[in-house]
């Protein structure tokens, strides 16, 4: 296409400006990499040494020893995100679906509720929550960091799901109906199997959420270490005296490592998922 | 879809043994309503009632307005409140405006921009807590690049720690937040523009219309909703965000990164000063419920001024 034809001049341009952009997400993790490599007297060498001959990777050896429950943290971070993305969507569907589709008494009121949610994190009512949670008896188990979890992704979960099942022609649904097909079996046989690319969409949206953001929870409600998710169970580490920064570090990178391969996979089909969530009329 | 419901509706009562179609819906939205009523309703409601009192680990009692007179007198609270959204404007802006540069970048036909969309998920898709770890060894005086930088160039004589000064620690705070923010601000805005009918552009181009002018007068008015939703979005999560603030400053030094939500948690989960933890937390769900309503008020005005949708 002539339009998209670019000059070498403004290709160089777009690059410039990409390599910039690109330098400034990425320069954490490139640091936290480079700071993995150190040895750690080296860390704290002064004046500021960019590159050495001493580099190693003797910290991605180290770190399991110094942190023995790694791999217990990597994997508590992930069975946690799962299980918040399994209940959310457990709940979100149906109520996805009925907003999208049915007419029923306070409808706006109620999406309305669900949407102030929204404005609600954890941290405005981490007292109360925690005496609910201890009245029912979560504390200290995987249930005290999934539960508020679930809690708080429901509404964006109805919010993003919502807009995908009011795309989905009403016609097959009305067949379905003319054929005496139950509401239930219809939501479950013509609706669901239509939906499958937006609801791979929104529970990779409400995963993301819940493995980002477990760290709050996790040490205010769970004082089992064995339970803890990575960012909890590293940064009790980083309150030591002698903290090992460099096995810190390569702790982090190989713990986010699983995800990120996931995601790797995972990616193409969530812009496109974004984009025909984005495109509303 | 109204009238498709209304079908629906028909095709149904004239069976016997279906469920009206009320009845239906509220059983489908019940698990997820009663959830939350459970976990975020009843806390809420906790919380307003411990506002009113003085309570901490020994017990509770009434003491009526009081916590809420001495948070509308102190002059560090006010400092806190307009620091707070001071931290929300310039932190949203900031998203808002990398975001579209990103997203235009991203959408720009050269080689390997697959590659690159990528390449700039990786901060939104880890742990928040993690990315701060990164972000505290950057702003390291000693051993972090930033400052080993300056360093070499000049730019300052010995170690600068970034998070030792008021005014750095609150910019360097903005900077991760917005780290943590962009990405996601990117994909949707990214995910918005492939959304833009081409033949917009092609009837623009065939009338000589330059890239900027398409950009100002096609892309930008196509994607506005999402910008709009985007933007309220944004605005909430950064003044909500906790986990940035706390683990780069613990709201320090000398409360100069102190926002409502770090002085909530500071107060009541630090101190168990529960009773005045709680006032401020009401006083954030006030505060977040009126911005978010004028904000709404403020849109459907410019909808009706301009009669866009």
């Amino acid at each position: 296409m002539m339009m998209d034809k670019y000059t070498k001049l403004q290709i160089a341009g777009i690059y410039c400006c990409l390599a910039v952009f690109l330098t400034f997400i990425l320069l954490p993790f490139f640091e936290m990499f480079m700071a993995s490599l150190r040895p750690l007297e080296h860390l704290f060498r002064s004046p500021y040494q960019f590159w050495s001959d001493d580099f190693s990777f003797q910290a991605y050896r180290d770190m399991w020893v110094t942190v023995p429950l790694l791999g217990r943290y990597i994997f508590n971070s992930i069975f946690i995100a799962f299980s918040v993305t399994f209940l959310t969507m457990v709940f979100v569907i149906p109520a996805a679906y009925a907003f999208a589709r049915l007419k029923f008494p306070f409808k706006n009121a109620t999406l309305g509720v669900f949407l102030g949610v929204n404005m609600f994190t954890g941290a405005v009512l981490l007292i109360p929550l925690y005496r609910v949670l201890r009245t029912l008896g979560l504390l200290n188990t995987y249930w005290a960091m999934i539960v508020p979890g679930v809690a708080f992704l429901i509404p964006t979960g109805i919010w993003l799901l919502r807009s995908y099942l009011e795309k989905i022609p009403v016609e097959l649904e009305e067949a379905a109906y003319v054929d005496g097909a139950s509401r239930m079996y219809t939501l479950r046989r013509v609706v669901l199997p239509l939906a499958v690319p937006g609801l791979i969409v929104v529970g990779t949206a409400v995963f993301i959420g819940a493995y980002a953001q477990q760290f709050l929870f996790a040490i205010t409600f769970n004082q089992t270490r064995e339970l803890q998710p990575l960012p909890a169970g590293l940064y009790e580490f980083i309150g030591y005296q002698s903290v090992t920064w460099n096995e810190m570090m390569a702790a982090a990178l190989v713990g986010v490592l699983p995800v990120m391969v996931i995601f790797l996979f995972l990616q193409k089909y969530l812009v496109a998922g974004l984009m025909a969530g984005a495109v509303k009329e | 879809m109204t009238d498709a419901t209304h079908d629906i509706a028909v095709a149904e009562g004239a069976r016997r043994k279906t469920l009206p179609v009320g009845v239906f819906a509220w059983l489908l939205v019940a698990p997820a309503m009663i959830f939350i009523l459970v976990i975020v309703a009843w806390p809420l409601a906790e919380t307003i009632r411990l506002s009113f009192m003085e309570a901490d680990l020994g017990g509770e009692h009434y003491v009526g307005t009081r916590n809420y007179q001495e948070l509308l007198e102190s002059r560090k609270f006010h400092q806190t409140i307009s620091r707070t959204f001071y931290w929300m404007f310039i932190s949203v802006v900031l998203k808002l405006v990398l975001g579209l540069i990103g997203a235009t970048l991203l959408n720009a036909a050269v080689p390997g921009r697959a590659l690159f969309r990528v390449l700039v998920m990786p901060p939104w898709v880890i742990p928040i807590a993690i990315g701060c770890i990164g972000w505290l060894w950057l702003y390291n005086g000693y051993f972090g690049v930033l400052s080993g930088m300056a360093q070499r160039l000049g730019i300052t004589d010995g170690p600068f720690e970034f998070l030792a000064y008021k005014t750095s620690a609150f910019y360097s705070a903005v900077v991760t937040d917005v780290w943590v923010g962009v990405p996601m601000v990117t994909l949707f805005f990214l995910a918005a523009m492939q959304g833009v009918s081409r033949d917009l552009y092609e009837a623009a181009w065939v009338d000589g219309a330059g890239r900027w002018y398409r950009f100002r007068r096609i892309t930008i008015p196509q994607i506005m909703p999402v910008i709009i939703s985007m933007s309220l979005l944004s605005a909430i999560f950064t003044f909500n965000s906790f986990e940035i603030i706390w683990i780069l400053t613990e709201g320090g030094p000398r409360g100069a990164t102190t926002t409502l939500i770090v002085d909530t948690y500071k107060t009541a989960i630090g101190n168990y000063k529960f009773g005045e933890g709680s006032a401020r937390a009401v006083i954030i769900v006030v505060l977040l419920g009126a911005f978010s309503l004028l904000y709404l008020a403020f849109l459907n005005r410019i909808n009706r001024k301009f009669g866009t949708k």
